[in-house]
């Protein structure tokens, strides 16, 4: 009968896909220890294309190099900025699975780690490196907890940069090469070329706009009093806080209106392609002016945030010792190379970023990454609120959600102030 | 008994006094449902098209702001960048959905039948119990059934993504089977019980048969939603042994400068098979299949 | 007239599916429940460096009294509806349109269905674009293709609006099912036996009231499975949120969202009661569906 003709081909294609799906679970199951002759390490990221990926994999070849017997496994997760990974990595190391090491940007981000016992202090892995002398001070100042260190930072970026094109900023009758002494004078700026019917300050969505707002903060209040905004010792309920935010209001008045709909690229492309004259964001954006075949100062521009001369608004990735990782020796040669200064090299030459060590060769680098080297190692160190230095997740995240509520008109400044005095407070 | 011949549905004829203005009608009705069909078809491919232009667009071109446009140089960059990365991962996700869809939907196909056709006292609420299994929020329960999966010793990759799209899709494919079901006529299933058939046999003689369009409907549901699971292929997958959903996001997502040209040429390649799937199961919307069945 | 049935055949043959259920669906939600009721908010508790106690409802009813929450309700009552209201009326049209017997059917029912193959991953970009709010000048996305076919008219501000926005997310999830619930309604047209047709016929019945008492009734199980099947993606659209407007926005703020941004924070507690909340919304409106259908199948 033709149904069961039908029926015995279905049941065979279905028992086939089983036999197939058997095969191929046993033998396609990437992360297990399959033995061989050495040791390996389960790396954990969310670089999985792009510069980030060119970063890792010239990271990966001095990773060979230096330890030809372990075997690298790639783990990377894409997607956001590390929002999927963060959630499986979240589950696995509940679930007591955890990766040989992850990626995690350093500095608070990693306080809920520490809390719930998640990943070991690194800090005589530090002295066995020798990294404590080769980190800034500063940057170490801001790596350790309660006197420990959990995780070994293989870059360096910058969060408090504005990058402009040279040509809206003439048509508005501006100079290029100006440079704002503070937020005020910038605003000045931006209502010139508001006049020439250009977006003045594009920006995208929400955690490009705390980005902004962290920037504010820190031109306003100076170093001091945007670190005491994490410490406990700033009021963010002062008058001083309201008065940047009035700022940051201001200066959110001249962006694009989709903003919300954008993702960072999109925003640098404005500038780009000649749509807007300001944008703050980091320094990876760099690669965006590369990618178009750009060359400062003749075809784009750029400066530390008007009132943040002389302050670098530090971030970094960075790498951990999960507890329970299952190849822990693996994991510290990963952390070795990481640590090291052809690893740092290697990796941030292609990934755009600068080293952490201050005795990298990077001679090579491009013209913009050497203004960083410079003042990473000269001017005033502090942690970025936008990309986990200064805050842990939760935080941050409350901080988001106010701030688009903000910024999608759905609360007043007061409120505004107080929600982030709120989040601020637990 | 019912008849398996196909039979493809025809219009009777309207009564006789009116015919010239029928056909008329008839004929205008026809160039109406054409011209509705055809206006949908384009609203519809609206968003393909940008899919489709930007795949051929190289990465300065391909920009939210030159959406519309052509590319001012084609090229096919995108989808050899894409097909490279991509097609290990859709042999894979093939791998995996293929024994899925068809489990879940005969377990669907037989739970429904029981419920509402071969029913017993209680079975609503059976179906109910069963139901509202469609409705568990993932996300909230992922760590606990990451420790389940892990605990309970499945291998990552294909064969716990076919465990997890059998038992999620059980609860959807029983609903709509059942509800197919419930409008079989229950006179259908008495002559086979009369004739002294049991519940398997009333089954295979009597209700697989007319039950090809909710098999087409139940197939291209979980077929398409376990090659598009994206949750459970980060969780239980890697990109090593995952599905293509993991390969596509590691593509499009992977790096800090967007290029959207691949991700658009990735998320076409990623969706022609499902679509090659909704054609060749097309051809089994045919109709009749239950006409005889009722006698006068 | 049914008669006298034995339990255990059908039971027997439901076994496997309700063992397998038990545990992963009821045995987990039991599991997220027993996470809600305490006060679990931290990474540090969650693998007990630090103690949880149980809080009762308390994070239930400081979840329902914040304005955040309630507005994600919100968002998620207007997305549901026009989601619902959109799907049904675009795919029971295109089955209606389709299933009188045409030339080229095969082409028509494969574009409509394709949108449901693009998964919104990396799809999603392009919606993105599509709905971006920018009008006038430096209109992109739909509001410029108005511009170009002429209907300057209907640009508007897409999801960039606190209170109605998330209706435009509704768009690209109407486009994604609309051809499904087609699928649906087709099977169904093609399940009704034609002896029914013509027996109305017969009776002189005229379309309408063909379709009033004779087609709608019959296709009535099919629709509910629709509405059951855009009601159950609604609460979980997720995907698409994140692809088009990011966790953090708030005009698009669903409680699938809040649920994922709680756990990123490291807040299972919060995040397990806003699963909750989610499926008592669920239950409350499947049970009497399932009360009305028990009653109206009972007395067939």
């Amino acid at each position: 009968m033709k149904r069961t003709r039908v029926l015995t081909t279905v049941a065979g294609v279905a028992a086939a896909g089983l036999a197939l799906a058997g095969c191929s679970g046993g033998g396609g199951d990437g992360g297990g220890s399959e033995g061989g002759s050495g040791d390996e390490v389960e790396v954990f990221t969310w670089w999985a294309a792009g510069t980030e990926k060119a970063g890792l994999d010239a990271l990966v070849e001095v990773f060979d190099e230096q330890h030809p017997d372990v075997e690298f496994v790639n783990g990377a997760v894409a997607g956001g900025a590390g929002s999927a990974a963060k959630d499986l990595l979240q589950s696995r190391l509940q679930a007591g699975d955890p990766p040989d090491t992850f990626q995690a940007h350093a500095g608070a981000e990693l306080q809920d780690y520490i809390d719930a016992a998640q990943v070991e202090d690194v800090s005589d892995l530090y002295d066995e490196f020798g990294l404590t002398e080769a980190f800034p001070e500063d940057l170490l100042d801001r790596l350790t907890v309660d006197g420990a260190i959990y995780s070994v930072p293989a870059n360096i970026h910058r969060a408090n940069v504005v990058w402009a094109n040279p040509g809206v900023l003439e048509e508005s009758g501006l100079d290029p090469a100006a440079e704002y002494a503070s937020i005020d004078e910038w605003i000045e700026a931006m209502e010139a070329v508001e006049a020439t019917g250009k977006t003045p300050l594009s920006v995208a969505t929400t955690w490009t706009q705390v980005n902004l707002l962290e920037t504010v903060l820190l031109a306003d209040l100076g170093a001091e009093g945007y670190e005491g905004l994490w410490s406990g010792e700033t009021d963010w309920t002062g008058s001083d806080v309201t008065a940047s935010l009035e700022h940051f209001e201001t200066l959110m008045g001249f962006t694009n209106t989709d903003r919300d709909g954008l993702d960072w690229p999109d925003a640098t492309q404005q500038i780009i392609d000649g749509q807007a004259a300001f944008n703050v964001m980091g320094d990876w954006a760099e690669a965006s002016f590369a990618e178009a075949g750009f060359e400062a100062p003749a075809d784009y521009v750029y400066f530390p945030v008007p009132g943040t001369e002389g302050v670098f608004d530090f971030l970094a990735d960075s790498f951990t010792l999960p507890v329970g990782a299952p190849h822990p020796d693996g994991a510290k040669a990963w952390l070795e190379t990481v640590g090291s200064a052809d690893g740092q090299t290697a990796f941030n030459q292609a990934k755009g970023s600068i080293p952490a060590r201050t005795d990298a060769d990077t001679s090579e680098f491009g013209a913009y990454q050497q203004t960083a080297i410079t003042s990473f190692a000269e001017d005033t160190i502090v942690s970025s609120l936008a990309h986990g230095a200064a805050t842990p997740v939760a935080m941050l995240n409350q901080i988001t959600d106010a701030t688009s509520k903000f910024t999608t008109g759905a609360s007043d400044l007061a409120t505004y102030q107080e929600e982030l005095a709120a989040a601020a407070g637990e | 008994m019912s008849t398996t011949a196909l039979v493809t549905t025809s219009r009777p004829a309207p009564p006789s006094g009116t015919v010239g203005s029928a056909v008329a009608s008839r004929a205008t009705w026809r160039t109406i449902r054409y011209v509705i069909a055809i206006f949908f078809v384009i609203i519809v491919l609206i968003p393909v098209y940008v899919l489709l232009v930007t795949s051929f667009k190289a990465p300065g071109d391909a920009a939210p702001t030159r959406a519309w446009a052509l590319p001012q140089e084609w090229t096919l960059d995108n989808w050899k960048a894409a097909w490279t990365t991509l097609w290990p991962a859709i042999l894979r996700s093939f791998q995996m959905v293929i024994p899925a869809a068809i489990v879940s939907s005969v377990l669907g196909s037989l739970n429904g039948f029981v419920l509402s056709r071969w029913s017993f006292r209680g079975a609503n609420i059976v179906f109910a119990g069963i139901l509202f299994g469609m409705f568990i929020p993932y996300q909230a329960v992922m760590i606990p059934l990451t420790q389940l999966m892990t605990g309970a010793g499945v291998p990552s990759g294909v064969p716990s993504l076919i465990l997890l799209h059998v038992v999620y899709g059980i609860p959807i494919t029983t609903l709509i089977f059942r509800n197919y079901y419930a409008s079989v006529p229950h006179e259908l299933v008495e002559a086979a019980r009369v004739d002294g058939a049991g519940m398997l046999r009333t089954y295979w003689s009597v209700i697989l048969p007319i039950s090809i369009p909710s098999f087409v409907v139940v197939l291209i549901w979980q077929f398409t939603n376990a090659w598009n699971d994206f949750l459970f292929a980060v969780f239980f997958a890697s990109s090593q042994n995952g599905p293509v959903t993991l390969a596509l996001n590691n593509l499009a997502n992977g790096a800090m400068l967007q290029n959207y040209g691949v991700s658009m040429a990735g998320a076409l390649l990623a969706s022609l098979p499902p679509l090659i799937v909704y054609i060749l199961l097309g051809k089994y919307f045919v109709g009749g299949l239950m006409s005889g069945s009722v006698k006068g | 007239m049914n008669g006298v049935r034995k339990v255990w055949p059908p039971l027997l043959m439901l076994a496997p599916s309700l063992v397998v259920l038990a545990v992963f669906v009821y045995g987990l939600i039991a599991a997220n429940f027993t996470t809600s009721i305490t006060d679990n908010h931290t990474a540090a508790q969650a693998t007990g460096q630090q103690p949880t106690s149980f809080v009762g409802l308390d994070n239930y009813v400081g979840l329902l009294a914040t304005d955040d929450f309630q507005h994600s309700l919100m968002n998620l009552l207007l997305f549901t509806g026009v989601f619902l209201a959109g799907s049904m009326v675009m795919g029971f049209m295109w089955a209606w349109i389709l299933e009188r017997p045409a030339r080229g059917e095969g082409l028509f029912r494969a574009v409509y269905l394709f949108p449901m193959a693009v998964s919104f991953v990396a799809s999603g970009v392009v919606w993105r674009w599509l709905l971006n709010s920018n009008q006038g000048e430096n209109a992109s996305g739909l509001n410029r293709l108005f511009q170009m076919i002429g209907l300057d008219a209907l640009q508007n501000n897409w999801w960039n609006n606190i209170t109605f926005g998330i209706i435009a997310i509704a768009i690209p999830a109407i486009w994604q099912l609309s051809g499904y619930v087609m699928a649906l309604f087709l099977a169904g047209f093609r399940g009704i036996p034609d002896e029914l047709r013509e027996a109305a016929r017969m009776d002189g019945a005229s379309e309408w009231q063909l379709y009033r008492y004779v087609l709608f009734p019959q296709l009535a199980p099919v629709a509910l499975s629709a509405l059951v099947i855009i009601g159950h993606m609604s609460l979980k659209s997720f995907d698409l949120i994140m692809s088009i407007s990011k966790a953090a926005n708030y005009q698009t703020k669903v409680p699938a969202v809040d649920m994922f941004v709680f756990k990123s924070s490291f807040d299972y507690a919060n995040s397990a009661a806003v699963g909750t909340v989610l499926l008592v919304i669920v239950a409350v409106v499947i049970i009497p569906y399932l009360w009305w259908t028990n009653r109206k199948e009972n007395t067939r």
